[in-house]
């Protein structure tokens, strides 16, 4: 028990003092008739900071910040380093040769369109 | 007949719960930790506030303050008596009428956000941009807030 309980500390030390490398980014995701509008929220990257990556069902955005540290000393700070990163995971209905990227001020909006498939498509019976 | 079980009374003070207590703060901590830049700074009166970083150096004071999504028309600068008022309201889109929202994490609504500056600042030089989401403040420092080398004389 012991030699377990000196594990968890050691290593919980290690992960706690490191800061993360990645930052979650907030995302809204709204579900329309023929698309899901995933939005996301990056401040400080801009269109050619954005990497987004579609494997095996997981839909990964990447953003690199571009802006470049203030000069100076800081006297307060809240923003977090570190690039943005997130995943989701997404099915087959989503056409994923289609998806459509927008970047404006900091804010991703991507357009994931359904499957054609999906779609109720009409079968005409042959004579 | 009853059987009562023998407690043998050492073994009944030995908690076991101490050690699952510690573990479940280290869980807490740790997911404190990682969802903290998640959620955001949420202001005191409910609503969204804004990230800010405020650094200086020798001639200007600088302040950074996250705010994607805006227009430049929506965000209002103001400064008064060593304070700096960053203020607006974020809208969301009208196109996103129909449709059904599965996540929705992102602040909307209106920002309220003041603080002071280190020093004293010449206000008529204020400037500021709005790139990429970030509005970029630069609050040139009044003259007589500069150090001030002194010279040190030898008699």
């Amino acid at each position: 028990m012991k030699s377990t309980a000196h594990t968890l500390e050691r290593t919980g030390e290690h992960s706690l003092s490191r800061m993360p490398a990645w930052e979650l980014p907030p995302a809204n995701i709204r579900e329309e008739h023929d698309a899901y509008l995933l939005e996301l929220e990056m401040p400080g990257v801009s269109k050619t900071g954005i990497e987004v990556t579609v494997e095996n069902n997981e839909l990964t955005i990447v953003g690199h910040r571009g802006d470049t540290e203030p000069k100076g000393e800081v006297v307060y700070r809240e923003s977090r380093h570190g690039d943005y990163r997130r995943t989701f995971e997404i099915d087959a209905s989503i056409d994923t040769a289609k998806i459509a990227a927008k970047m404006e001020q900091g804010i991703l909006r991507l357009t994931l369109p359904k499957a054609e498939s999906l779609k109720p498509r009409k079968i005409t019976v042959a004579d | 007949m009853n059987i009562i079980r023998y407690q043998d009374p050492e073994l009944a003070t030995w908690s076991p719960m101490n050690r699952l207590d510690s573990l479940r703060e280290e869980m807490n901590r740790l997911l404190d930790g990682s969802l903290a830049g998640f959620t955001g700074n949420v202001g005191l009166f409910g609503g969204w506030s804004p990230t800010v970083d405020v650094f200086q150096d020798k001639d200007n004071v600088y302040l950074k303050a996250e705010l994607p999504g805006m227009k430049k028309e929506e965000i209002e600068i103001t400064f008064q008596d060593g304070m700096l008022t960053i203020a607006g309201e974020r809208k969301q889109e009208s196109e996103m009428h129909e449709g059904e929202s599965f996540r929705s994490e992102r602040f909307f609504g209106k920002f309220h956000r003041s603080l002071s500056m280190p020093t004293k600042v010449d206000a008529e030089k204020i400037k500021a941009t709005y790139k990429d989401g970030i509005l970029h403040v630069e609050l040139p420092k009044a003259p007589e807030a500069k150090a001030k080398q002194i010279e040190v004389t030898v008699s």
